[in-house]
């Protein structure tokens, strides 16, 4: 099975509101909120982690979820965001620049 | 405002967190609008390194929103720098206010790239000979206008920001039938304020009231007159115990030289970036707190008007004319054109002028009598 990258997509704007996350897409300027889940993807999203990599060290770690059920979540999630061009998914690493607050 | 930015600015409310920001990088200009309140000679900006410093401040105390605006952002060299750091490293959602008479295609390239959110162009009137007597700069409509254009074919999104005075009063409707044509949005208002040093003396180019009034029952900028020339009915608790606008409770103004204020238009210092935090003034400084503990019952004057619950008073105005706790007689004389009932500061300056009428007419009365 192969693998997936996800990396922010660098034109959207992102800030922590005291642990939650504020998006703002830049195609079309509408606002997202991540919860704590999305939010440790959205940070771990460095284009290099593998998406299953960042569920297991990260998510499954810190919550007490199962596996499988919390990747296929993941992989759920990481695709809706890619759609409003919010991530970016590839099959491959994704070079990458600067951080997130 | 949308519901999901409308549930974070609560939240950012509730947690002291600065959500907004205007920042000015100069006020030196290329443009010498009429109507400027600013003056433009450089009195030692921030350096290069001061702002990024004072960007990762912002960014550290949660703010979201950054307006870079001047001034002419695009006089500062490093602007490019300034956004790219605002952008890639702190992840910012950066607007942008200018006259962009500077910004030509490979400008619109890089802000396209670089993922500004938005773009907000001063465009006073449809009529070269109209909005270049404003900026005093001939060809300044012809290049700002180009500068849409370049930005609208990068896809980003423009605003065209009119502002209404004696010399374009006629012109709102030619600036959104051009705004239309190019696809942008558009917006206009109808307040000169007072110079920064509190000078007033451009006041005197603010519309007069009947064009006012025309201005408020035009349904192509207002929707429905009717509710938009309604009184707004008595203020309850809830009502009088509300904040009279967001400035220092989720947004600040940061100049040139590192001053912060409660917002652009409220020139009250509350400290300097170059010698504390900028989360230790918006938390701490005396006056900021001050600012933040006014509720509408607190307001002298306006909190017994008619007009309290919907009127758009500023607080800066107010503050411009002695004090922030009283009334802004520009936003009274809006009201007023508005729904046709004085404000309360209207009527006591009425009574108050009936009065004295009274103590000087009576020896004349009764001279004529003798």
């Amino acid at each position: 099975m192969s693998k997936l990258f996800v990396a922010r997509n660098p034109r959207v704007a992102a800030r922590s509101l005291d642990g939650e996350m504020m998006l703002m897409s830049a195609r079309d300027s509408t606002l997202f909120t991540l919860n704590k889940t999305a939010t440790i993807i959205w940070q771990s999203a460095d284009g290099n982690t593998p998406l299953d990599e960042i569920v297991h060290t990260r998510i499954c770690a810190e919550f007490e979820v199962e596996p499988t059920e919390a990747l296929h979540d993941a992989e759920t999630l990481a695709r809706e965001l890619a759609s409003h061009d919010i991530l970016q998914l590839s099959e491959e690493p994704i070079p990458q620049t600067g951080g997130s607050r | 405002m949308s519901g999901l930015l409308e549930e974070m600015t609560q939240k950012a409310l509730a947690r002291n967190i600065p959500l907004s920001v205007q920042l000015d990088l100069t006020y030196r200009c290329n443009e010498r609008c009429v109507h400027c309140y600013l003056d433009h000679d450089d009195h030692g900006e921030m350096t290069t390194a001061e702002i990024k410093h004072l960007l990762d401040e912002m960014a550290e105390a949660g703010v979201f929103i950054l307006t870079l605006s001047g001034g002419e952002i695009f006089l500062r060299k490093d602007l490019f720098e300034i956004l790219e750091y605002a952008r890639r490293r702190l992840f910012f959602c950066v607007k942008l206010k200018t006259n962009a008479i500077l910004i030509r295609e490979a400008e619109a390239a890089r802000l396209r790239e670089i993922g500004v959110e938005s773009i907000q162009i001063s465009i006073y009137s449809h009529r070269p000979e109209v909005h270049d007597a404003i900026t005093l700069v001939p060809g300044s409509l012809k290049r700002s206008l180009d500068a849409v254009r370049f930005l609208k074919a990068q896809g980003l999104r423009v605003t065209l920001a009119n502002v209404l005075m004696v010399q374009n009063a006629q012109d709102y409707r030619g600036v959104r039938a051009l705004a239309e044509e190019l696809g942008v949005e558009c917006s206009l208002d109808p307040t000169i304020t007072p110079m920064m040093d509190g000078n007033r003396s451009i006041l005197s180019l603010n519309v007069d009231k009947d064009e006012l009034r025309q201005v408020f029952r035009d349904e192509s900028l207002v929707g429905s007159v009717d509710e938009f020339c309604a009184i707004s009915g008595p203020a309850d608790d809830n009502t009088l115990a509300s904040l009279p606008c967001s400035a220092g409770h989720t947004n600040c103004y940061v100049s040139p030289y590192g001053e912060v204020f409660p917002c652009v238009q409220f020139p009250l210092p509350t400290g300097n970036v170059r010698k504390q935090r900028f989360i230790d003034i918006w938390r701490h400084s005396e006056r900021m707190n001050d600012v933040r503990s006014i509720r509408l019952k607190d307001l002298t004057t306006c909190s017994s008007c008619s007009h309290v619950s919907g009127c758009s008073r500023c607080p800066g105005l107010a503050y411009m004319e002695g004090n922030m706790r009283g009334p802004s007689t520009q936003d009274c004389e809006k009201s007023f054109a508005r729904t046709g009932v004085p404000s309360a500061n209207m009527l006591a300056k009425k009574r108050d002028g009936i009065s004295l009428v009274q103590i000087q007419s009576l020896p004349a009365i009764t001279s004529a009598t003798v």
